[in-house]
């Protein structure tokens, strides 16, 4: 059974949401790529504040494809990743609680999660047609000369997500992998 | 010989670059609509469910499989006897600018790797050419993911490392590959040659439809073994465990120098696109 989950999740709700599980996510989230995670977090050395309300946000790593007339969003599926990982920890830190995307995480992600109370979702690769039927509304936050990459606020209906790392570090990158072989033996 | 102006590759480049995003070509969905059948692990059925129903949403709707809809590779084989006025390049880059505007498709080269600013219109094109014998113009319009790009590797061997090592070196990238580049992947896999050609064939082995197997039947033995002991990897859709890894793999060679074994493996993730138009 999927799990509903209606955002922002909160760093108590971040906690109890485990590794493996399906999750279908309700609510405001943000997108963000490479190009805007390093605006952000230099704003965040800085200490200026974000264009954002990051506390409780979900990010959720996507640049989309232009969207026809007359529909909300274009093609809409995660990105990897990895490429967010020097930036993820400061945006953890900053109060970001839930992270939105696909492939593996590094080492300095998984303690800030640990630490702070975050989580890792993976939405699948490739299913951008799919995905985009959830996104029910679209408007550019910040950062628009960035085209695809600009910060956008979503609001989402029913996403379906899968949480691959928990606040407690369990992957199922690596879970998931070994029960499937172990069920082979 | 016969004449044709290049400007005739653009309106032709356009319609491919838009066909191509949005209609997954027929062998690939028959690869995943035959791996649905054959996954015996749950949670990897849902996720190629998943696959099934997205290419179906994204070809009636006419919306982009993937948003990630990549740098435009164009390869033209030139028949020797067309001559072509005017000028390839821009018209080539022309067939792109147009078809990445019409169709609504996504942005995503940056025009120096390093000062990365956007250049707006997905060009230039990876443009690859090649003559060939006759007077027709095959045109092949691939749009490449970079999720898996990033994914591909490239060794230089040596000699004695073999086949034995040819075979360890394409599992192991697909194996630290992970979930990062969207599986289930095709390989592609160039062998031989020099540094540039080996990642050369693996590119055009990506190119190849996954219904055909090398012509040559050593090689394409070795397709098969190497697509069955990467789905003993248990990887699976999206990295999340399962059977289904890659849905094919597919080998490019040529000869080489006798003191080398060039071997690139070039990842390509479940949406394969690429679409063909003769001239
Ligand atoms: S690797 Fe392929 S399926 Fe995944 S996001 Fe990139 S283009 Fe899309």
């Amino acid at each position: 059974m999927d799990r509903r989950i209606q955002l922002p999740i909160t760093r108590e709700t971040a906690r109890t949401i485990k590794s493996g599980e399906s999750c279908l996510l309700s609510g405001v989230i943000y997108t963000a790529r490479d190009a805007a995670h390093k605006r952000l977090c230099e704003l965040l050395r800085e200490g200026r504040p974000l264009p954002f309300d990051v506390k409780d946000a979900t990010i959720y790593y996507v640049g989309p494809t232009p969207a026809k007339p007359g529909r909300v969003i274009g093609s809409a599926g995660p990105t990897t990743s990895y490429r967010m990982d020097a930036y993820s920890p400061a945006m953890i830190e900053a109060g970001e609680t839930g992270m939105i995307g696909k492939g593996k995480r590094g080492p300095e992600v998984v303690e800030a999660m640990k630490r702070f109370g975050a989580v890792y979702f993976a939405a699948i690769g490739g299913a951008g047609a799919l995905l985009s039927s959830c996104i029910k509304e679209a408007e550019i936050v910040c950062y628009e000369d960035l085209g695809a990459e600009a910060v956008r606020r979503l609001r989402v209906e029913d996403l379906p997500v899968v949480c691959v790392i928990d606040s407690e570090g369990n992957n199922l990158y690596e879970s998931g992998r070994n029960a499937y072989l172990a069920s082979q033996k | 010989m016969r004449e044709l102006s290049a400007d005739a590759l653009t309106g032709v480049i356009a319609r491919l670059c838009v066909e191509a995003n949005c209609v997954l070509p027929c062998d690939v969905k028959a690869r995943i609509e035959e791996a649905r059948k054959t996954e015996p692990w749950e949670t990897a059925q849902g996720i190629l469910d998943r696959i099934i129903e997205n290419y179906g949403i994204a070809e009636a709707n006419a919306v982009p499989i993937c948003q990630d809809t990549g740098v435009c590779c164009v390869f033209l084989k030139i028949g020797q006897d067309v001559h072509l006025t005017g000028d390839i390049r821009a018209a080539v880059d022309e067939g792109v600018r147009r078809g990445y505007a019409e169709g609504y498709l996504r942005k995503s080269v940056v025009k120096d790797p390093l000062r990365r600013v956007n250049t707006g219109d997905n060009t230039p094109a990876m443009l690859y050419t090649e003559l060939v014998p006759g007077d027709r113009i095959e045109i092949t319009v691939a749009p490449k993911g970079f999720g898996s790009e990033n994914m591909s590797r490239l060794a230089m061997l040596k000699p004695s490392d073999g086949v034995e090592g040819v075979k360890a070196f394409i599992r192991k990238t697909v194996e630290e590959a992970g979930p990062n580049p969207c599986p289930p992947v095709v390989v592609g896999v160039g062998i031989g040659g020099t540094f540039d050609k080996a990642a050369y064939l693996a590119k055009k082995a990506l190119m190849r439809s996954t219904d055909e197997r090398n012509a040559d039947p050593y090689y394409a033995a070795l397709e098969a073994e190497l697509l069955e002991s990467i789905n003993a990897l248990g990887v699976g859709p999206q990295g999340f465990g399962g059977r289904t890894t890659a849905l094919a793999v597919n080998i490019e060679w040529m000869p080489t120098h006798i003191a080398g074994l060039p071997v690139a493996v070039n990842i390509n993730c479940h949406v394969t696109r690429h679409k063909t138009a003769v001239l």
